[in-house]
């Protein structure tokens, strides 16, 4: 990593520059240690194709997503209207988020309390990247003829509309795509929206981890691509609860990106 | 004569009932919350087109779609035919418009004969589907006694019906070829007329299987009419409105509460001085601190279960079903209106939608993924109902599972949802 320069925005501000984009890190991405790599790599891509990006840093608080959707909006707003004072002050214009909740509250919720930003999510840069040739699928790990299926995040998908962005990404690696059984506006969810990340779920059959992992079996796919860390945790512990991680690995979009590249 | 005043009577009282039960329809409805849906007139009369008109949502079931297509088709156009029944009635005529029309009529005549056997078609396969094939759709906790017979009760009288249509035309037409009183030639009777073999070859028997038929059909319509309100048939004319006044944003938007917005201003900015809103309750525990939309939504839902059949949580064993909680809506919407219409405006009772009718084990299971608000064919929203309760059971009872209050402790305090400190939020640069 010591080749990434990592800015905060303060210390941009203090140099006297503006970033280009702002990267909202998120709170999985800044304290889960699986996600703390896709992190990583988003930096890595940014940096790669010379965009100049800042992150707040100590200054980011969560977005209020989880707080909302269990329905305690006064957390919500009190959380938004002190990340819009935060956006504000550094005079943001654009942010990248490297997780789909993020990306949505941001996004919609955020200007009815007075944030306007444009917001993009990283699979929506990567796309983005390789549309305009700056970004490659070429000098790293070969993708060719693996089989690779991809999990579609509500938040981004059905949320958002979101669809063909990441699998753009995917598209451009020589792999053998394939689409689970529910895929798209279809898509099933991982299991841990809507705050249930963070509570036990409520008795039923099975997990919903666990029936999403039965269409990834199905899809014999040896790779997920998955684009929101809350997925990636819970993809992962249903891979680990089938018995799975020899043959089955997930991986976020960025990640695929930064091993594609070599970078 | 006689017929025709029995027949004027017998409309007038149908239209009567028909309007004083959809006032009522409407007057409960209206029972809801405010909220816009006025903008962007343009947009909505599209997905009015697309998804109402053009049962654009439905087609992801491409069987069921298709049977439900012949039913809608033949629903509406046969309307026409409906229209000179009702002329005829009113008038003491026969078949006005075969006069006028001419050959057209001939087309169209046998065009609702077409019409009629593909919806007979499409209603026995929906009848057998229902009943024989184990379509796990159909069956479920809010799939009770009585909403599985109106959904028989539906196929069956659309059955009588079309049947009494075509007997109808079937002895019309060998009247027409009897060169017998007022049954004149009128056009084609493609599928009737195959029937002919099976009606008695005298004339004044066939005239009483005609006006019989003719009777039971337009008496059967009515009554089918006044049967709506009561049904979840109520969706062929709530549809439209309905997805009319759909939610245009993203499904990831949810609202923001203003009323909330005003008190965090305020505790951020002590100089901030909100305009005087009305106090109302934060969330939803009644059916009354809902929207109208929303409650527009539960007249509309078709009880067809294609939001509970997508539902991760449902489909995983959990108690929660997105069909189930616009039934509830429906039901205590009801239950409130009838008691108002006993005991006047004010009526209250000690029921209410929260703990009566849905669950906080159904609330707490849903992961907001909008699958449910995907599927729904008529744009209805059961999340958002969802949502509005847990804000109620959080923000005015602080009744949230324990692990969720230690989510919010954590946002609160650190501005993570989990035990971390604000300090650590860049060593992911670090480490690796
Ligand atoms: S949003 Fe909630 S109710 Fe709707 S399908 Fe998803 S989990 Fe089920
Ligand atoms: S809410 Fe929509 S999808 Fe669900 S049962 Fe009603 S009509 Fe069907």
């Amino acid at each position: 990593m010591s080749e990434v320069q990592i800015l905060t925005m303060a210390e941009m501000a203090a140099a006297g520059k503006e970033p280009e984009i702002l990267f909202w890190v998120g709170c999985a991405g800044s304290f889960d240690e699986r996600a703390q790599r896709i992190t990583r790599d988003i930096c890595k891509i940014l940096n790669h194709v010379g965009i100049s990006f800042a992150v707040l840093g100590t200054e980011e608080s969560c977005t209020g997503d989880p707080a909302k959707r269990a329905g305690n909006e006064f957390l919500f707003q009190m959380q938004a209207m002190m990340n819009i004072q935060v956006l504000d002050v550094y005079n943001t214009k654009k942010i990248v988020t490297g997780c789909p909740h993020c990306f949505n509250t941001i996004k919609n919720e955020y200007p009815g309390l007075g944030g306007n930003y444009e917001v993009i999510h990283h699979t929506q840069l990567i796309q983005q990247l390789i549309d305009e040739g700056r970004l490659k699928a070429e000098g790293g790990e070969s993708f060719k003829g693996r089989r690779i299926t991809y999990h579609d995040p509500c938040y981004l998908g059905r949320g958002n509309d979101v669809y063909e962005a990441p699998r753009k990404a995917l598209e451009i690696l020589d792999a053998d795509l394939v689409e689970m059984k529910r895929c798209r506006s279809n898509g099933l969810c991982c299991g841990a929206g809507g705050a249930q990340m963070f509570k036990e779920p409520e008795k039923g059959t099975k997990d919903i981890n666990i029936e999403r992992m039965e269409d990834i079996l199905e899809s014999k796919a040896t790779i997920v691509a998955a684009a929101c860390p809350f997925c990636m945790t819970m993809l992962r512990d249903g891979v680990k609860g089938k018995d799975k991680e020899q043959e089955i690995q997930v991986l976020d979009v960025a990640e695929i990106t930064v091993r594609v590249n070599g970078l | 004569m006689i017929g025709q005043i029995i027949f004027i009577i017998i409309l007038a009282a149908a239209i009567w009932l028909f309007s004083k039960n959809v006032g009522k329809i409407r007057r409960n409805i209206l029972l809801g919350r405010d909220t816009d849906r006025s903008d962007n007139p343009g947009e909505r009369w599209k997905t009015m087109a697309l998804v109402a008109l053009g049962q654009s949502k439905m087609v992801k079931r491409p069987f069921a779609a298709v049977m439900h297509l012949f039913i809608y088709v033949g629903f509406v156009i046969i309307n026409i035919e409906v229209l000179e029944i009702l002329v005829d009635g009113v008038f003491g005529s026969h078949r006005v418009f075969s006069h006028p029309l001419g050959g057209l009529y001939g087309l169209l005549i046998g065009g609702f004969e077409i019409l009629a056997v593909l919806v007979l078609v499409a209603c026995v396969t929906f009848l057998i589907r229902r009943n024989i094939g184990k379509l796990k759709r159909f069956s479920g906790v809010e799939m009770t006694a009585w909403p599985k017979s109106d959904a028989n009760y539906i196929l069956i009288i659309e059955i009588l019906l079309m049947t009494a249509f075509l007997t109808m035309n079937a002895a019309d037409h060998k009247l027409q070829l009897l060169n017998f009183g007022h049954y004149i030639k009128a056009g084609n009777f493609p599928v009737s007329d195959l029937l002919g073999p099976l009606l008695p070859d005298r004339a004044s028997a066939l005239e009483m299987i005609e006006r019989g038929c003719w009777w039971f059909h337009i008496i059967g319509i009515l009554a089918f009419l006044n049967y709506l309100p009561y049904s979840k048939h109520f969706h062929i004319l709530l549809a439209f409105p309905n997805v009319y006044y759909s939610n245009l944003n993203p499904k990831g938007k949810f609202t923001n509460m203003a009323s909330v917005t005003n008190e965090v201003k305020a505790m951020l900015d002590p100089s901030f001085v909100p305009e005087p809103a009305e106090v109302s309750r934060f969330g939803a525990k009644d059916v009354t601190d809902l929207t109208w939309k929303n409650l527009m939504e539960a007249y509309t839902c078709t009880e067809c279960g294609r939001c509970t059949s997508v539902c991760p949580a449902n489909q995983t064993g959990k108690l929660l079903s997105p069909r189930k909680i616009m039934m509830d809506t429906r039901d205590r919407i009801t239950e409130i209106g009838k008691g108002i219409d006993q005991n006047g405006k004010d009526f209250k009772d000690d029921k209410t939608l929260l703990d009566n009718y849905i669950t906080r084990e159904e609330l707490w299971a849903c992961t907001t993924c909008n699958a449910c608000v995907d599927a729904c064919p008529v744009n209805i929203n059961p999340l958002e109902i969802i949502t509005e309760m847990r804000r109620y059971v959080v923000m005015e009872e602080s009744q949230a599972p324990a692990s969720l209050n230690n989510m919010f402790g954590n946002v609160e305090n650190n501005g993570a949802p989990w035990k971390y400190s604000a300090a650590d939020r860049l060593n992911w640069k670090e480490e690796s």
